[in-house]
C-alpha cells in the first residue's frame, strides 16, 4: 500500500503489517525483507515507511507497570504518550519530556529521541528512559539500558528504529501538582533580543519562541518568546483548586478535507501579528494555561496536516552551535524570506547541553519550519541545508523527507560510526527505511 | 472490540469482569485496564459453546454484574460454511446459540435483581442474508431477534437491552479484508458507542450512523431484485 509520514511526502509503496503478538512480530523481523517499526505515524517524513515492510506497532498498546514511589512507568511501545497523561496526570504524574504532539507512541519518542520546550533545563526524552526492551535481528528481545549493553542502547535513542523494534521500556514521570502551567509571553523586536530572552531566561523549565518569517529587515526574526513552568498549587484559584489535576476536557476539531494550496497563509500570519500587538500592548503577559493548550496547540485540529493539501509539506529543523546561531539563523531567516515561498510561522529554541550518540539536539539554538511541496521547495530546502551545514548545524531526522546522504554525513560525522554499528551488529539486513536507504545508513 | 468496551465503562470508572476462553492469557490487558483507569479488573474463564458450564460460571463472579456484555463472534469462510455442515452448525453456536443462552440465564437474574443492561453485539450481517455471508448473517438475525424478544420481555422488570450492529470494524476478524474507510469503525468507536447506548437507555444502536442508511436500503430493495444482485 501508499504510505507517508505526517508530512505526507514522500509517499512509498510499501507492505504494511499489524503485528498483534511477539510471535508475529518475531516472524516479520526475522523474515527475509527488511522492516521497520511504526508507531502513530506522526514523523514527518519517510523514517516510518519501510522500503519493503512496516510494522505498524500500535497494537502493543499496553499498560505493564506503574510504580508510584519512583514514577517509573513500564509500557509497550505502541502506547502514546497521551494515554500515559490520560492515566497518570490525575495521580500527579506528567512526561518528563514531550514534544509538540501527544499523539505519538513511547517507541517513537525514543527512536527520534525527541524533545521539547524544556530541552535546555532536562535534556530529550531519552533522560526519562531506563531501560528498552529491543527486539533484534534473530527476534529475540534484550532488555538494554545504560548498564547493559549501553553502546546499543545509546545508538537506539534517536536512532530511528534502526538498531531493531522498540517493545517495551520503562520510563520516568514527573511528579506534577497541577495540571496547570504558569506561562509568561515576551514579545521580542528581532532575532537578537528573541536570543537574548532565552539566555536570560535560562533558569525558566519550558521555553519556546514563535518567529514570523514575514518580517524582514530590522524586524528579521521579530518573536514571541513563551516561557513557562508547572503551576504549584497555590497558583490556582478557589475553583481550580478544587480539582488541581484537572484542566477540562478540550473538544478537538478535524480538518475535514484537504484544502487547496492558497489557504493556509493567511491565517497563521493573522493570528501571529494579532497575538504579537496584543502582547506587545501589555508586555510581558502572563496567564494559566491548562497543560493540552500549553504542550499541544496543533493537537486541538485532528488531522492538521491537510492544510498544506495533497501534495504534503516538508519540516526543516536544524540545530546550530551557540557560537554560529546568531549569523546562521540570520542567514536562514533571509534565505526563506527572500524566497517568500516558505513557511509563515517557524519555531525557534534554545537546546541545552546533550551527549549522545545519534540523537539530533546540541547545545545551541533550532529553528523549525513548514514549507507547503510546491516546485521550488526542495531547492530552498537545499539552499537551507548548505546554510545550515557551513554553520556547523545538523538536521532533525524525525522531519526529514528529502535530505541527501552527503549532506547527512557533510552536517554529522556520527553517522559514519552509527552505520559502522550497523553493520558490525547485522542490523543493516534487517531493518531499513525509506529514510534509511536514502541516506544510506 | 470486547477489549474497546472494557476501557470505555472502566474509563467511566466501572470496574471489570473479562470473560473468555484461555482468560489467563489476558494478564496484560488486566493490567493495563487497571492501570490506565485505576479499576478493579478480574479475568474469569468461560467458553460460550460449553452451555452446561454456564451457571457454575455466573456463579462464581465476584458479584452479579450491573451490566453484562456479549462480545462474542465469529465469521468463518463463507464457502467453508455452505459446503460443510458441522462448520455451520459451529457458527450458529457460536454466534447465536451461545450467545443467546448466557444472556438468557443473565437476563433471569437481573430480572429476579430487577435492574440492569445487557448488551448483545451483533452485526449487520443479520438484517438482511446475503450470498457472501448468509450462514454468519443467519445466525446474527437470529440473534437479534433474541434481543429484540428479551429486551420486550424485560422492558417493565428493570432490566434494559442494548442491541449493537456495529458495521465494519477494524479487528483482528477483519484484518486483511479490503474494507471502505467510511463504513469502517475503530474499535474505540465501538466502546465510546456502547458505553453511550447503556447511558441513554438506547434499544438498538448501528455504531456509525450511515449504517443505518445503508442498511434501510439493502433491506428494502425487492427480493426479485435482490436475489440478483451481488452484495
Amino acid at each position: 500500500m501508499k504510505l507517508s509520514g505526517w508530512g505526507r511526502f514522500p509517499v512509498v509503496e510499501t507492505q504494511l503489517c499489524a503485528p498483534r503478538d511477539v510471535a508475529a512480530l518475531q516472524a516479520l523481523v526475522t523474515g527475509d525483507e527488511p522492516v521497520i517499526a511504526r508507531g502513530n505515524g506522526r514523523s514527518y517524513g519517510d523514517s516510518a515507511v519501510g522500503a519493503h515492510t512496516t510494522l505498524d506497532m500500535r497494537h502493543f498498546d499496553h499498560m505493564l507497570s506503574f510504580d508510584a514511589e519512583t514514577g517509573v512507568l513500564v509500557a509497550e511501545a505502541g502506547v502514546l504518550l497521551g494515554d500515559v497523561i490520560d492515566a497518570f496526570l490525575p495521580r500527579g504524574w506528567f512526561p518528563m519530556v514531550t514534544p509538540g504532539t501527544k499523539f505519538v507512541t513511547l517507541g517513537g519518542a525514543i527512536a527520534a529521541d525527541v524533545h521539547g520546550k524544556n530541552h535546555h533545563v532536562d535534556g530529550s526524552f531519552g533522560t526519562c528512559v531506563e531501560w528498552i526492551d529491543l527486539m533484534g535481528p534473530d527476534g529475540q528481545i534484550s532488555r538494554i539500558s545504560r548498564e547493559d549493553d549501553p553502546d546499543l542502547f545509546r545508538h537506539t535513542l534517536g536512532g530511528m528504529g534502526l538498531t531493531g523494534v522498540i517493545v517495551r521500556t520503562a520510563i520516568r514521570l514527573r511528579p506534577v501538582e497541577t495540571a496547570w502551567i504558569n506561562q509568561t509571553t515576551l514579545p521580542a523586536p528581532d532575532l537578537g533580543a528573541a536570543m537574548d530572552l532565552f539566555e536570560q531566561h535560562a533558569h525558566v523549565p519550558y521555553s519556546v519562541a514563535w518567529i514570523d518569517c514575514m518580517s524582514r529587515g530590522a524586524h528579521l526574526g521579530r518573536s514571541l518568546v513563551m516561557l513557562g513552568d508547572h503551576a504549584a498549587r497555590a497558583d490556582l484559584d478557589a475553583k481550580k483548586a478544587r480539582t488541581p489535576l484537572d484542566a477540562g476536557h478540550k473538544g478537538a476539531h478535524t480538518v475535514p478535507l484537504d484544502f487547496p494550496g492558497f489557504a493556509l497563509n493567511r491565517w497563521t500570519v493573522r493570528a501571529f501579528n494579532e497575538l504579537y500587538y496584543r502582547v506587545g500592548a501589555w508586555k510581558p503577559t502572563k496567564a494559566l494555561v491548562d497543560w493540552d493548550t500549553y504542550f499541544y496547540p496543533l493537537d486541538a485540529v485532528l488531522k492538521w496536516n491537510r492544510i498544506y493539501g495533497r501534495r504534503g509539506f516538508a519540516q526543516f529543523q536544524c540545530v546550530l552551535p551557540l557560537d554560529t546561531a546568531r549569523t546562521g539563523l540570520t542567514e536562514l531567516l533571509e534565505a526563506i524570506t527572500e524566497a517568500g515561498a516558505g513557511s509563515f510561522l517557524a519555531v525557534l529554541k534554545r537546546f541545552g547541553p546533550q551527549d549522545s550518540a545519534f540523537s539530533f539536539p546540541m547545545e545551541g539554538y533550532t529553528l523549525a519550519l513548514d514549507f507547503p511541496m510546491k516546485p521550488h521547495t526542495l531547492d530552498l530546502l537545499d539552499q537551507l541545508d548548505a546554510v545550515a551545514v557551513s554553520h556547523g548545524g545538523r538536521f532533525y531526522l524525525a522531519k526529514d523527507s528529502r535530505m541527501g546522504a552527503e549532506t547527512l554525513r557533510e552536517s554529522d560525522s556520527r553517522a559514519a560510526e552509527f552505520e559502522a554499528l550497523r553493520e558490525a551488529r547485522g542490523l543493516k539486513e534487517h531493518f531499513a527505511s525509506a529514510q534509511s536507504e536514502r541516506l544510506s545508513l | 472490540m470486547g477489549q474497546a468496551i472494557a476501557h470505555a465503562f472502566a474509563a467511566a470508572g466501572h470496574p471489570i469482569q473479562l470473560a473468555a476462553r484461555g482468560a489467563a492469557g489476558l494478564d496484560t490487558v488486566q493490567t493495563d485496564l487497571a492501570l490506565r483507569h485505576g479499576v478493579d479488573v478480574t479475568l474469569h474463564e468461560f467458553d460460550v459453546l460449553d452451555s452446561n458450564g454456564f451457571g457454575g460460571f455466573v456463579d462464581g463472579l465476584p458479584a452479579l454484574p450491573g451490566v453484562a456484555v456479549s462480545v462474542v463472534g465469529y465469521m468463518g469462510e463463507q464457502a467453508e460454511n455452505e459446503q460443510d455442515q458441522a462448520q455451520a452448525a459451529l457458527m450458529m453456536r457460536t454466534n447465536f446459540e451461545g450467545p443467546a443462552g448466557i444472556l438468557a440465564l443473565l437476563a433471569n437474574r437481573f430480572e429476579a435483581r430487577g435492574s440492569g443492561t445487557l448488551v448483545g453485539v451483533s452485526s449487520v450481517a443479520g438484517d438482511r442474508g446475503r450470498a457472501t455471508n448468509y450462514v454468519y448473517g443467519s445466525a446474527k438475525a437470529g440473534f437479534t431477534a433474541f434481543l429484540s424478544g428479551l429486551r420486550n420481555r424485560l422492558a417493565k422488570k428493570g432490566v434494559h437491552v442494548v442491541t449493537v450492529l456495529p458495521g465494519f470494524v477494524n479487528t483482528a476478524m477483519t484484518e486483511g479484508l479490503d474494507l471502505p474507510e467510511k463504513l469502517t469503525a475503530e474499535p474505540s468507536e465501538v466502546g465510546a458507542a456502547v458505553v453511550k447506548a447503556v447511558q441513554k437507555g438506547r434499544n438498538v444502536i448501528y455504531v456509525r450512523r450511515i449504517w443505518w442508511l445503508v442498511m434501510a436500503i439493502i433491506r428494502n430493495i425487492p427480493e426479485p431484485v435482490f436475489k440478483k444482485l451481488k452484495l
